[in-house]
């Protein structure tokens, strides 16, 4: 049998669910986070890609979860609680969060390291240990997780490809 | 404020005025700088997604030289220069006379990175002060800043603003080329101009569409 290497797509301020032997990627994170949730025994994951760190900076009146930390991480441990996952055997691995310019109204330009935080933040009130991150700098990442070997590849243009 | 549902085809037709009357200055301003014919498209505006906002620069992973700058004043928003790589090395070669540039290269001589930010500082400029000439608001852009890196991280953060409104943003985009001998187009560059929601009824007042 051949086993097709399929890749699910995570879009921005998205989120999605992966089982073995599949893949999951999100591409061009810059100031964003992406987030990795996953259960090593029962292989699978899910990723969340969010662009800002709190639900309460939202002015509109529908909101996609996905877009924030806060309710992005919560949303996507339902999904996989869905998938029956216990939230116990949930750990993380996150990456992204760069500064990409080094101006820009003040807020803006730490949106970066502020999406971190709160990421961190949201993870230890959920009680998700976060095994391995790859956070901060100035560059671009895309980023993919194989739920077989809970890898989460990391590829940026000028700093190559790690695993972590 | 949400004022996508009050957005019509016309008010979609001011703004690519706006885009054709400030790229078409930015381009007289490229041609002049490189004694080089420009070809302009005509410009397109779309209400899109952030992910087609990537797709329109040419994929997240794209890897191109962009330059940032916020504008400031009546109007707010967030301004980009995006070439793909072997454009910006070939504009960038002729501009300081060096044939072995190249961004992709881990080091980067300062030369070529001060020519590429000048190049943003010139376009933008003529955008823009055409764009303030035409609509009588004054327009005060930040220095531009440079980075090369993947498409979809560059021009992500200029949606930061506008995702605090929505999940979709009006993107002014005119697409440059330059015709080479061959008829090969060297040179394949966008200018994205994203007004931030709360200037968008700034702009169509200012035009007298509202």
């Amino acid at each position: 049998m051949v086993i097709l290497n399929e890749v699910i797509r995570v879009g921005i301020a998205d989120m999605n669910i992966v089982k073995e032997p599949m893949t999951i990627r999100t591409s061009g994170l810059g100031s964003c986070v992406g987030i990795v949730l996953y259960d090593e025994r029962k292989k699978i994951a899910g990723m969340v890609h969010i662009m800002l760190p709190d639900s309460s900076l939202g002015k509109s009146d529908r909101i996609n979860v996905a877009k924030f930390a806060d309710t992005g991480i919560y949303a996507l441990m339902e999904l996989l609680k869905a998938e029956g996952v216990r939230p116990m055997a949930l750990k993380a691995k996150i990456a992204g969060g760069s500064q990409m310019f080094q101006f820009g109204s003040s807020d803006t330009i730490r949106i970066g390291p502020r999406n971190v935080e709160a990421v961190k933040q949201e993870l230890k009130r959920l009680s998700i240990p976060i095994i391995a991150e790859d956070t901060g700098g100035s560059s671009g990442r895309t980023i993919e997780f194989n739920p077989i070997e809970s890898m989460l590849n990391v590829r940026t243009v000028n700093l190559g490809t790690k695993e972590i | 404020m949400n004022s996508d549902n009050s957005i019509t085809d016309m008010h979609l037709d001011v703004l690519k005025e706006v885009g054709n009357i400030g790229a078409a200055h930015a381009a007289t301003s490229l041609s002049q700088l490189l004694n080089r014919k420009i070809d302009m498209h005509v410009p397109n505006v779309k209400l899109v997604s952030f992910d087609e906002m990537c797709d329109l620069a040419g994929g997240a992973e794209t890897i191109v030289a962009g330059i940032y700058l916020r504008i400031e004043g009546d109007l707010s928003g967030s301004m980009f220069f995006v070439l793909p790589v072997e454009s910006a090395n070939h504009f960038i070669r002729k501009l300081i006379g060096d044939e072995t540039f190249d961004f992709a290269s881990p080091n980067l001589p300062e030369i070529g990175i001060s020519a590429m930010q000048e190049l943003g500082n010139i376009l933008s400029g003529s955008y823009l002060s055409a764009l303030s000439d035409f609509t009588g608001l004054k327009i005060y852009p930040t220095v531009p800043s440079l980075s090369v890196d993947m498409v979809g991280a560059i021009v992500s953060f200029g949606l930061i603003e506008v995702s605090h409104y929505s999940d979709e943003v009006i993107v002014i985009d005119t697409q440059i080329r330059e015709e080479s001998e061959g008829g090969i187009a060297s040179v394949d560059g966008h200018f994205f101009l994203l007004p931030d929601p709360s200037s968008y009824i700034t702009i169509f007042r200012s035009l007298g569409v509202m």
